[in-house]
């Protein structure tokens, strides 16, 4: 499919044009990085560790995939909610606490806001997100606060579904 | 060109009327043409041949031609031709000089305007022939016919020139069948030319001749290539310069102006003024204030319209069209704005959620994952940094607590030194108004440039001064940055409106002043009309007086004052557009210059530091556009051409500003938009909608039209042409209609229908209000009551981390305390805020306590639960006895 001459593209050199035999092959992360898609977008590094199964950031072909069609239009909602809240954990443990909320913050603003103002904003996304008083925003309080977020839907790489496998 | 053969047989054989010969004539060299470019071998001879056949026709129409003058030249042409067959240069010259006489003197005898100028594109075709008759010496004396070819060019000229001069439409049925004739030589003589023996040079000169002179007037008869052409130039003149000669008065500039009237500076005189280029010209003691050029008498006012009723085959209503454009721009502009509003409205009103999420949707949205572009990126993250900033700012004015004494009074000392400043500038500018209306009573030329200019001077200033005035005083106020903006907006729109206004106030005098002056002009024409008439009468002593002829340039003219105010506009927008593009050239340009290159020698950072580059603002430059449309809806009624001239000057400044933005900006530090949606703007707008209708439709319904411009000239109102197509145009029926609509027994219950529709719709938008508001209130109940259920799985509520610490054995009351929350939730629904739990439960808890141990019978107050539920709990709670606390805690007794 196009993907995977996309996939392809990206290191003609390491993958092979039959992929009958599945072979393992894995493109890292500096190839994956360098995608249109994906060199300008602050949480790409995130988004490869997410999808990759090593969780380094190198992908196969699956991963890959994986990505787009998580990444696309037509993924729902939910499914988008869950990657989305992967994607902000920074430190895998399956919550995000104040210092995922941080690099987060310090990666959309590109470190242009005083500890002052980080904390703050901190503070008060925990304080709007959090129903369980704990501190820390589990995968229930990300999801019940995101899909009622107005624009969402733009947590997609690609405009028009190219998908289709 | 078997045809062509045939009808040239016939044009000779027959005495054919002269157009029709000439008719033959241009289509036989219009073939011929044709040929000579396809066959270029052609032998030479044939076509002398068939030139001499062409000769004969044409001369033949030349003498039956009626006018005198023209057959003597033809005599004289023929004369000379024999004479030139010696060829001496300086007789020709003679000749030629002869000839231009003749031909002024017919000039003189058509046209008595423009003499002087004939006369110059004479003197100058003079030299020119000269220069080729000298050529024609050195190179070859040629062939007869070439010389007679020559000659009857030259002879042509002079007369072409003074046909040239005169008003195309007067021409003479035999003056157009000799243009046409001269064109016919011309056409012949260049498709011939190339199989003339002569040289190079000679050949090209003349090519160049006959090719003008061909384009120049084959538009002119109507045909050919150049009648497009033609038709343009004549449409351009007629539109852009107000028909310099036209035969309606108010079209035509005035002999005394006419010298200068082409002047560059004239016609921008407008334009010029602000810049202190000095006016050289002969103002009149009355218009000093208009621009005595082309553009006052041009399409671009309100004076060129005619007041025709219908215009041509279709029955074009200009005066009719005229007022409906002029009311139809502002209803249809209303209707723009208030849908606009509406949709803003609806659009900003859907959030229910808004406010709830706010920094966590910033987090966790913001970003759009279908970037691509580094560009785009670097914009993004900067907006994502703005919106954090604004909400940080927001979040931290609504936690701000201070002194609200201190506040309130300097917000009052604020405003009163803001309504200071604002009267202070509208007086100053009606002074200034004031005192320009004493100098224009003044002689002109004693005036310095400062005082012809004082009001545009000062207005401009007033505009550069006051909004950083205001923004300094606003600093004492310390509202919300967003709050600020706008009041600071609609105090710079006060300061903009209110010197708009005095303004007019001040024109409305001036216009008081014209109309007086007009009243008077119009009695004594008429008394000059009625007196002529009485004088003719009685001198041939008949009754059937011819009508005065005067020469539009000479006719009397009233001042006109719709074009006067739509002058005043045209200044107003054009020293506007002068102001902006020199603030942005001085003050951005020169700034960003000054500081860029500066700062290698200078002793602080001057980049970072004290100037710094200018910013960009952005709610200032809006408000600015909003004013220029003001001022456009106001003046196009008398000036239709602000509209086009509005648009170039928005389309320049864009180009404009956006290369400053571009180059020598900054983003403004703190950006604040001024309203989510743009409401705020667009209710700008209607107000200055609104405040642009007032004075025009006074206008139409209160002050008389001019008497001699315009197309409502000789009504008394200018809306009495609506009136008139209604009762003459329209259907009996249609009329009977009108005076029904319009009797006030049928308008009054329509106006009190519609004040109720207001006062219901208005109700039910309350209603639905009230609502929307209940809706969220429930809304955030749910949601407490959600978090509160998840709290209490994780038993980190306080309440029961302290109802489990007091009860003695936590192991065996695990099902109570999970029913126990809802109850207290449900108690409490009356106190908004959740936080106020813990301190009224505990109390709650401690009654609780006492009772419970006390009470045998712990089933029994679940029979009445809702006695406490509508008071503050924590009140009701205290008095009431055991068994009513202890309804809900049925578990201890259990134990």
């Amino acid at each position: 499919s196009k993907l995977f001459y996309r996939y392809r593209d990206l290191a003609p050199q390491l993958v092979p044009l039959d992929y009958t035999n599945h072979p393992d092959v894995k493109l890292p992360y500096e190839l994956i990085g360098s995608m249109p898609e994906l060199k300008d977008n602050p949480f790409r590094q995130r988004i490869a560790e997410v999808f990759s199964e090593d969780g380094e950031g190198n992908m196969t072909l699956d991963d890959f995939l994986d990505m787009f069609s998580v990444l696309s239009e037509m993924a729902p909602r939910d499914l988008k909610a869950y990657y989305a809240f992967k994607i902000y954990d920074f430190n895998n443990d399956d919550f995000i606490c104040k210092s995922d909320l941080e690099k987060t913050l310090n990666k959309l603003t590109r470190n242009e806001l005083t500890e002052d103002e980080v904390r703050m904003v901190c503070e008060k996304v925990i304080d709007e997100a959090d129903l369980d008083n704990d501190g820390r925003l589990s995968l229930e309080d990300f999801q019940h606060m995101i899909v009622r977020a107005p624009d969402f839907l733009s947590f997609s790489l690609t405009e028009t579904p190219t998908v289709m496998l | 060109m078997e045809v062509d053969a045939t009808l040239d047989s016939g044009s000779e054989g027959k005495p054919y009327g002269t157009i029709f010969c000439l008719y033959e004539a241009r289509r036989r060299s219009k073939n011929r043409r044709a040929k000579a470019q396809r066959k270029k071998k052609q032998v030479s001879d044939d076509e002398d041949d068939e030139e001499d056949e062409d000769e004969a026709p044409r001369k033949r129409g030349r003498r039956k031609r009626t006018k005198p003058q023209d057959s003597d030249q033809d005599d004289e042409e023929d004369k000379r031709s024999v004479r030139q067959k010696g060829a001496k240069a300086s007789r020709r010259k003679a000749a030629n000089e002869e000839r231009d006489e003749e031909s002024e003197e017919d000039q003189g005898k058509r046209k008595k305007g423009g003499r002087a100028a004939s006369k110059q594109e004479k003197e100058d075709q003079n030299k020119e022939k000269k220069g080729n008759v000298k050529g024609k010496d050195e190179t070859n004396k040629g062939s007869e016919k070439d010389k007679k070819k020559k000659n009857g060019k030259q002879s042509s000229s002079p007369v072409s020139s003074s046909e040239d001069e005169s008003d195309e439409e007067s021409m003479s049925e035999g003056e157009i069948a000799a243009l046409k004739e001269q064109v016919e030589e011309k056409k012949k003589l260049i498709a011939t030319l190339r199989n003339k023996p002569w040289r190079m040079k000679r050949r090209l000169v003349l090519l160049k001749e006959a090719q003008e002179f061909v384009e120049k007037f084959e538009g002119a008869l109507g045909k050919g290539r150049g009648k497009k052409l033609y038709a343009f130039k004549v449409m351009m003149t007629k539109v852009l310069m107000g028909l310099p000669y036209g035969s309606i008065p108010r079209k035509t500039v005035p002999r005394s102006e006419q010298d200068t009237a082409m002047d560059f500076s004239v016609l921008f005189d407008f334009g010029v003024r602000i810049l202190g280029v000095p006016c050289l010209l002969p103002y009149g003691s009355w218009d000093r204030l208009q621009p005595p050029g082309y553009c006052k008498y041009s399409i671009l006012f309100y004076g060129y319209y005619n007041n025709e009723r219908t215009i041509g085959v279709l029955k074009f209503r200009l005066p009719l069209s005229y007022l409906l454009t002029g009311v139809g721009i502002f209803g249809y502009s209303l209707m723009v704005v208030i849908r606009t509003m509406a949709r803003n409205a609806n659009e900003g009103g859907d959030g229910g959620d808004e406010g709830e999420f706010t920094f966590s949707w910033k987090m966790f949205t913001s970003w759009d994952y279908l970037i691509g572009n580094p560009e785009t990126a670097d914009n993004k993250y900067a907006s994502i940094t703005t919106s954090f900033k604004e909400s940080i700012v927001d979040e931290k004015e609504n936690q701000k607590n201070e002194n609200i004494h201190l506040r309130r009074f300097l917000r009052i000392l604020a405003n009163i030194m803001i309504l200071c400043c604002l009267g202070g500038s509208g007086y100053l500018i009606y002074f200034v108004v004031k005192r320009s209306q004493d100098f224009a009573k003044m002689d002109p030329a004693s005036l310095t440039w400062f005082q012809k200019n004082e009001v545009e001077f000062v207005m401009s200033l007033l505009g550069l001064v006051c909004p950083p005035l205001f923004e300094t005083i606003a600093e004492l106020e310390d509202y919300h940055p967003r709050i600020a903006l706008k009041w600071q907006l609609g105090r710079i729109f006060a300061l903009f409106l209110g010197n708009l206004y005095t303004f007019l106030f001040a024109l409305f005098d001036e216009v008081n002043a014209k109309l007086e002056t007009e009243q008077e002009l119009k009695n004594a024409t008429e008394w000059a009309i009625h007196e002529y008439n009485a004088n003719y009468s009685s001198y041939y002593n008949t009754t059937d007086v011819p009508p005065l002829v005067v020469n539009p340039a000479d006719a009397v003219r009233g001042p006109c004052w719709e074009t006067a105010v739509g002058i005043e506009f045209v200044k107003l927008i054009v020293s506007d557009m002068q102001v902006t593009f020199l603030t942005i050239l001085i003050g951005d340009f020169g700034r960003a210059i000054t500081v860029r290159f500066l700062n290698y020698c200078w002793c602080w950072d001057l980049e970072a530091g004290i100037p710094s580059y200018a910013e960009f603002d952005i709610s200032g430059n809006v408000l600015g556009l909003i004013f220029n449309q003001g001022m456009i809806w106001m003046g196009a009624f008398y000036a239709p051409g602000l509209v086009g001239l509005n648009v170039l000057r928005l389309l320049t400044s864009m180009y404009f500003q956006c290369w400053a933005v571009m180059a020598c900006n900054v983003p403004h530090e703190r950006v604040f938009k001024a309203s989510r949606s743009n409401n705020f703007y667009m209710g700008l707008l209607l107000l200055v909608l609104f405040l642009s209708l007032l004075p025009v439709v006074y206008t139409i319904m209160t002050l008389p039209p001019s008497f001699d411009c315009g197309p409502f000239s000789g009504q008394d109102r200018m809306y009495d042409v609506v009136m008139e197509t209604i009762t003459q145009d329209l259907p009996a029926f249609m009329g009977t209609i009108f005076t029904y609509a319009t009797n006030p027994g049928l308008i009054m219950p329509a106006v009190l229908l519609m004040v109720l529709a207001i006062y219901y719709l208005n109700t039910v938008s309350k209603g639905y209000q009230q609502a929307n508001l209940d809706l969220k209130k429930k809304m955030k109940m749910a949601r407490d009551e959600e978090k509160n259920r998840r709290n209490n799985k994780d038993s980190t509520n306080q309440v029961m981390k302290d109802l489990e610490d007091l009860l003695p054995n936590k192991s065996l009351i695990p099902p109570p305390t999970e029913e126990e929350p809802p109850h207290d939730i449900v108690i409490e629904k009356g106190s908004k805020s959740t936080k106020m739990k813990p301190g009224s439960a505990g109390k709650g808890v401690n009654l609780q306590k006492e009772v419970s141990l006390a009470a045998p019978n712990p089933r029994r107050p679940v029979a009445h639960p809702p006695r406490a539920r509508g008071g503050p709990p924590g009140h009701l709670r205290g008095p009431l006895p055991g068994p009513g606390r202890g309804r809900g805690r049925g578990a201890p007794p259990r134990t």
